[in-house]
C-alpha cells in the first residue's frame, strides 16, 4: 500500500508499505531517518517515541497505515520543531512543524567535513542532554528528547517527581537516569531564564 | 545486477573531529559524538543501511536438549524474497565452531541443540517479514534428550556429558567433564582458625540470572567484496577478538575479513561472545549481497550470554572483638550450554571470594558447570557481584551476632594497602575501604517520609508501588543497609593484555591536529571522549581527530574488565609520547642550534607550542612541522604481567589492579504488599584520577542501578522442567525505570595508583558489585526478614509464595 503522511513538516510518501509494518520500520527502513530507535519494538521501551499529531507515542506500536494524512515529528526534527514553537508560540497540537512553503524548499545539510555538528542548531533539551552528561551509549536519547521536550511543552518547571513520572515509559540502561533528571532540569531553568 | 557498483553503504562511521582550548585530562569535556547522538544522526548497528541489502533471520531451536532427527528447508526455500537458507551443512570451512576461550560453539547447530534458542539455521530474504515468515517453514524434527539443570544433574552418574570428548585446556583437571572449569582457592589453615572463632556464620545464596538489557539489539550489516572478503560493520566489544573468530569458520584469512565498529548501543559484557556476525557473513558471501541482521528483543534474550546464576554457601567465622577468623566458600556457577567467558568467572568468583577484608585463613572453591540453560557469560561486575552479594550478607550477619554496627565491623576487618590476597597477593596501592564506608555513612540521610516533603499530602510517586497508588505511607518501613566491594581492573591470570594506539600529527590549514585512531570500542562509556582529552594533554593540540574503529589497526584488546581508560588510553597516552619525541627531534634538527634549551631542558607540548618546563616558548608545533610528512605511529601498550593461578592452591599475582566501591542504600518498604522503593543509594568510589569527572560520574551512577535492578526486579526466569526461558522481552523482564531509581549521590576519591596511567583506576565495574548487597541490606533492616536470594520479589516479602 502506499502512505502518505507528514514527516517534521515536510510530506512523504511510502510505497509498497507492507500491512504489518509499523511507522518505526517506515521511519527507519523507507525513508532513511533511523534517529527514532528499535530497542523493544513492543512498546516498553520508549526509545521509538515521536509526536505524532502533537502526541508522543511509541512509533513501534503504530502501523504505517494509521498516519495516513497525519503529522509525524522525529528526533530529527525536533530542533526545527522547538525552534518554530519559540518563533510561533507556544504549539500544544503539534501540527506546527515546517510550513509547507518552507518544507517543499527544504534541503538535506550539506556533507560536513567535521561529523561532531559543531555550529548545528539544537533545541534546548538536545543541547542540555550534552551539556548534562546525558547521553551515554545515546540509544534511548531520542526518545527521551521527544518525551522531555514535550513535557516542558506543557510545564515550564517541572519538580523531579514531575520529571520521573513523564519520562517513565523512557528506559535507559546506562545513565542511571540522574544525569537525565539533570538535563531536563537544566533545559527547563534555560529556558526559564530564557523568557 | 548492482554488485559491482556498490557504494559505501549508510551508516559507515567517519572521522569526528572537536576542537577544544582546555580539554585535556581531568576536564569534564563533552562527548566528540554528543551531537550526532542527540540529532538520531548517529549510525547505530542496527541503522545501517544498503541499497540492494537482504534481510538475515535465524532460527533458533525451541526445545533445550534434543538431537537433531531431521531439517527439510525446501518449503522456506521456495518462497518468493527467500534468496537462502542455511544449515550446519552448508558451512563452508572446516572449522565450525568459536568461542572466546574454548571453541565448543557451533555457528549453527549440528545434529544436537544444547540450549532452548540455539541457531539451527538462517534465512536471507528481501524484507525481514519474509524471512521470518520462511524461518517458520523449515520444519525440523527433535528428539528431546534428559535435561542436565543444575550441580546434581550436571554431576549424577548418568547425566548426559553436555560436550563429549572434551579436550580443552581445563578438560584434564576439572572433577567432572559437565563442570567447565574449577578453581580452588587456598591459604592458611581454616581448621585451626575456625578453633579461634567465637562466632561462626552460615549462609546460602542464590544468586539470579541476570541480563545485560543493552538497548541497541545486536545488529550488523555484512558487504560481500570483489576480493572474496566481507566488510563487517557490526557492534562489539572487541573487533580483533571477533575477527579471531570469525575468519575460520568463513575459510578466509582475517585480511579478508574487514571490520569496522557501527555505532554500540551499550554493551556491558553482552557483546564479548559472537552473536550475528559469522550468521550475517555466511549470508552474504552465499547470496554475493549485503545482509542486514537486526534481532528483536525477544531473539536478543537469546542471542548472548547471560550473567551467571550463582549458589554460593559461605562460612565465616570472627572473634568477640570483631576480627575475622576464617573464610570457607563454595561458589557454584551456571554456566549454560557452552562455555563463553566461565572460566575467566570462576577465576574472579574465586581470587575475589573473600571480598575487601584481611582474612588469612581461607578456603574458597569455585567452579562453572555446563548444563542446558542458557549460556552465561561475562556481563559487568563478572563473578565478583555474585561473590559480593553472599559475603556481604555475611558481614550483616556476623556483626549483627556480636552486636556491632555493620560498618564498624566492616571497617575492623577492612583490607588495606599492603593486605595480602587469598591469592598471597600483596595489594599494593592504595585500597581505601575503610574510607569509603566511613563516607557513606557520613552522608546526611534523606528526610524521613520523604513523600510528603512537597507539603501537600503524599506524593505517591515517591512511595512503594508508586503511581499504582497502592499506599499513603501506611504500612511503610524505612530501612538502611551498606556493602562495599572489589573488583579487578584488566584480563588477569596471565593474559597477555595489550592495546595498540596510532597517532598521527600534522598540520592542516596551519594548525596543529592529532588524529587517534584505536580499535576500541565505544559501547557508550566515552572513551572516545577521554582519548580526545589524553592526545590534547600530551600533545598540546586544540583539534582532535577520532578514527572510526576497525580492524586496520592494531587490537586494543575489549571493552570489558574496567579496563580499556587504563589500557587503550594508555595506549594512546604511550603512543603520544612517542609522537611527541619525534617532534622534539625534528624541533631539536631544524632549530636546535637556535636555543640551547632544545638540548638541556625538560620540553613541553603546550597550546601548540613547544615548551621548556620554565615555560619559556621555543617554537609553535605548526613551525616545527611545517614541511614535514605527517608524524604516523602505532605503538601497543601492557600492563604489567600476571600469571595463572595455581590450580590446587589458587595461589599468584593473578590480578594487575583492584578497584573498590562503597554502597549505602535507603529503602521504604511496603511490608503489606512487599513492595520495595529504594529511596536513595549514595556511593563512593575510588577511581585513581578521574580523567572526565562528568563521564566517571555517569558510570557509577549507571553501574549502581545495574546493581539496584538485580536487587528487587531483573531475572531471567528458566523453567527447571524444560530449560526454557520464561521471560524474554522488556515486558517480562523488568529493568529499573525512572521511576524505579532514586537519587545517587556520588562521592569520587582520587588516590593515585603508581602504577596506572595517570594513576588512574579501572572504574566502570566496581559499583554493580556492592549496588545489590545494600539494597538486600537495607530491605532486611526494613523487614528482619533473611532474603538470601535475589531478586527479592514481593512474595519474598510477604510470604505469600
Amino acid at each position: 500500500m502506499r502512505v502518505n503522511f507528514t514527516v517534521n513538516g515536510r510530506p512523504q510518501e511510502a510505497d509498497d508499505v507492507w500491512e504489518g509494518e509499523s511507522l518505526l520500520y517506515v521511519l527507519r527502513e523507507r525513508m532513511g531517518l533511523p534517529g527514532s530507535k528499535n530497542a523493544c519494538e513492543q512498546g516498553e521501551c520508549g526509545s521509538c517515541t515521536v509526536r505524532l499529531d502533537g502526541v508522543p507515542v511509541c512509533s513501534c506500536l503504530v502501523a504505517a497505515g494509521q498516519v495516513e494524512g497525519r503529522d509525524v515529528v522525529t528526533v530529527e526534527g525536533l530542533a526545527e520543531y522547538a525552534k518554530e514553537r519559540t518563533e510561533h508560540g507556544s504549539c500544544g497540537t503539534g501540527a506546527c512543524g515546517t510550513p509547507l512553503d518552507a518544507a517543499k524548499k527544504w534541503q538535506a545539510k550539506p556533507t560536513q567535513d567535521s561529523q561532531t555538528g559543531e555550529g548545528v542548531e539544537l533545541s534546548p533539551i538536545q543541547q542540555a542532554f550534552i551539556d548534562a552528561g546525558a547521553v551515554q551509549c545515546g540509544f534511548c536519547t531520542p526518545g527521551l528528547l521527544i518525551a522531555a521536550d514535550e513535557l516542558l511543552e506543557r510545564q515550564s518547571d517541572p519538580s523531579d517527581q514531575d520529571i520521573r513520572e513523564a519520562l517513565s515509559g523512557n528506559l535507559c540502561r546506562c545513565t542511571g537516569y540522574e544525569k537525565i533528571l539533570d538535563a531536563v532540569r537544566l533545559a527547563a531553568a534555560r529556558q526559564g531564564e530564557a523568557v | 545486477m548492482a554488485q559491482n557498483t556498490r557504494t559505501v553503504p549508510a551508516g559507515t562511521p567517519t572521522n569526528v573531529t572537536q576542537n577544544h582550548t582546555k580539554g585535556g585530562i581531568g576536564e569534564s569535556t563533552l562527548r566528540p559524538d554528543g551531537t550526532l547522538k542527540v540529532t538520531g544522526e548517529f549510525a547505530y548497528s542496527s541503522d545501517m543501511w544498503h541499497e540492494d541489502m537482504l534481510w538475515g533471520q535465524t532460527l533458533r531451536s525451541t526445545v533445550a536438549h534434543a538431537e537433531i532427527v531431521s531439517i527439510d528447508v525446501s518449503e522456506a526455500l521456495a518462497m518468493s524474497g527467500v534468496y537462502a537458507v542455511l544449515t550446519y551443512d552448508d558451512l563452508p570451512a572446516e572449522t565450525k565452531n568459536y568461542g572466546l576461550e574454548i571453541q565448543d560453539t557451533p555457528v549453527l547447530a549440528h545434529g544436537r541443540v544444547r540450549h532452548h534458542g540455539e541457531p539451527v539455521a538462517l534465512i536471507a530474504a528481501d524484507h525481514p517479514e519474509t524471512a521470518r515468515r520462511a524461518a517458520a517453514k523449515v520444519r525440523i524434527e527433535y528428539k528431546e534428550l534428559p535435561l542436565v539443570t543444575d550441580e546434581a544433574s550436571a554431576l549424577a552418574p548418568d547425566a548426559p556429558l553436555i560436550h563429549e570428548g572434551r579436550d580443552d585446556h581445563h578438560a584434564g583437571h576439572v572433577p567432572h567433564p559437565n563442570i567447565v572449569h574449577r578453581q580452588p582457592i587456598v591459604r592458611g589453615n581454616v581448621e585451626e582458625a575456625r578453633k579461634r572463632a567465637d562466632v561462626i556464620v552460615e549462609g546460602e545464596y542464590v544468586f539470579g540470572m541476570q541480563d545485560q538489557a543493552f538497548l541497541g539489539p545486536e545488529s550488523g550489516l555484512a558487504v560481500p567484496a570483489e576480493d572474496g572478503g566481507v566488510d563487517l560493520y557490526v557492534a562489539t566489544q572487541w573487533l580483533h577478538s571477533d575477527l579471531r573468530q570469525i575468519a575460520p569458520v568463513l575459510g578466509l584469512p582475517e585480511e579478508k575479513v574487514r571490520m569496522t565498529l557501527s555505532g554500540v548501543g551499550g554493551a556491558f559484557g553482552g557483546r564479548e561472545d559472537l552473536s550475528m556476525q559469522i550468521h550475517a557473513c555466511l549470508l552474504a558471501l552465499r547470496t554475493g549481497k549485503p545482509v542486514k541482521i537486526v534481532y528483536n528483543r525477544f531473539e536478543s534474550f537469546f542471542g548472548h550470554v547471560h550473567r551467571h546464576p550463582a549458589k554460593l554457601h559461605y562460612e565465616h567465622g570472627a572473634t568477640k572483638d570483631g576480627k575475622l577468623t576464617h573464610l570457607k566458600a563454595r561458589i557454584v556457577l551456571d554456566g549454560g550450554a557452552y562455555a563463553s567467558a566461565s572460566p575467566a568467572v570462576v577465576g574472579n568468583a574465586s581470587s575475589l571470594g573473600a571480598g575487601p577484608y584481611v582474612v588469612d585463613d581461607v578456603e574458597i572453591e569455585a567452579v562453572a558447570l555446563y548444563t542446558n540453560n542458557p549460556p552465561c557469560g561475562a556481563m559487568r561486575g563478572f563473578g565478583a557481584v555474585q561473590a559480593c552479594f553472599a559475603y556481604e550478607a555475611q558481614m550483616d550477619k556476623l556483626a549483627a551476632k556480636l552486636g556491632m554496627d555493620p560498618v564498624e565491623f566492616r571497617q575492623i576487618n577492612a583490607m588495606e594497602q599492603g593486605t595480602l590476597m587469598p591469592t598471597g597477593q600483596v595489594v599494593d596501592s592504595p585500597a581505601p575501604v575503610a574510607e569509603l564506608l566511613r563516607r557513606v555513612k557520613a552522608r546526611p540521610m534523606p528526610p524521613e517520609r520523604q513523600w510528603e516533603s512537597a507539603g501537600e499530602g503524599a506524593d505517591v510517586r515517591a512511595l512503594p508501588g508508586g503511581l499504582s497508588n497502592t499506599t499513603h505511607g501506611e504500612g511503610v518501613v524505612r530501612g538502611v543497609g551498606y556493602a562495599v566491594g572489589i573488583k579487578n581492573v584488566g584480563f588477569s591470570e596471565g593474559f597477555d593484555d595489550y592495546s595498540t594506539a596510532r597517532v598521527v600529527l600534522q598540520v592542516i590549514n596551519g594548525e596543529p591536529v592529532a588524529m587517534v585512531h584505536t580499535a576500541m570500542a565505544e559501547v557508550g562509556q566515552g572513551g572516545v571522549t577521554v582519548h580526545a582529552q589524553i592526545a590534547r594533554t600530551e600533545l598540546g593540540v586544540t583539534q582532535v581527530t577520532i578514527h572510526p574503529a576497525d580492524t586496520q589497526v592494531g587490537s586494543a584488546g575489549s571493552t570489558s574488565a574496567s579496563r580499556q581508560t587504563y589500557m587503550t588510553g594508555g595506549a594512546v597516552k604511550n603512543t603520544c609520547e612517542a609522537v611527541r619525541e619525534k617532534v622534539l627531534e625534528i624541533g631539536r634538527r631544524k632549530n636546535g642550534s637556535y636555543h640551547p634549551a632544545w638540548a638541556t631542558a625538560e620540553l613541553l607540548l603546550e597550546g601548540g607550542k613547544v615548551v621548556t618546563d620554565g615555560g619559556e616558548v621555543l617554537a609553535t608545533l605548526a613551525d616545527v612541522l611545517e614541511g614535514e610528512d605527517p608524524i604516523d605511529l602505532e605503538l601497543e601498550f601492557r600492563h604489567r604481567p600476571t600469571v595463572p593461578f595455581d590450580l590446587v592452591t589458587g595461589q599468584g599475582d593473578g590480578h594487575v589492579q583492584y578497584t573498590f566501591a562503597a554502597h549505602r542504600a535507603v529503602v521504604e518498604v511496603d511490608t503489606e504488599l512487599g513492595l520495595v522503593k529504594v529511596v536513595e543509594l549514595a556511593t563512593a568510589q575510588d577511581v585513581g584520577k578521574a580523567l572526565n569527572m562528568l563521564s566517571v560520574v555517569g558510570q557509577i551512577q549507571g553501574g549502581t542501578t545495574q546493581g539496584l535492578g538485580v536487587a528487587v526486579m531483573e531475572e531471567i526466569i528458566v523453567d527447571p522442567k524444560t530449560a526454557k526461558v520464561r521471560n524474554p522481552s522488556f515486558t517480562d523482564y523488568l529493568i529499573p525505570t525512572i521511576l524505579d531509581t532514586p537519587t545517587i549521590p556520588v562521592d569520587v576519591l582520587e588516590l593515585a595508583d603508581p602504577n596506572a596511567p595517570y594513576g588512574l583506576r579501572g572504574l566502570g565495574e566496581a559499583p554493580t558489585l556492592s549496588s545489590t548487597p545494600a539494597v538486600l541490606a537495607a530491605i532486611r533492616n526494613a523487614t528482619g526478614l533473611e532474603l538470601n536470594k535475589t531478586p527479592v520479589r514481593p512474595e519474598a516479602l510477604t510470604g505469600t509464595l
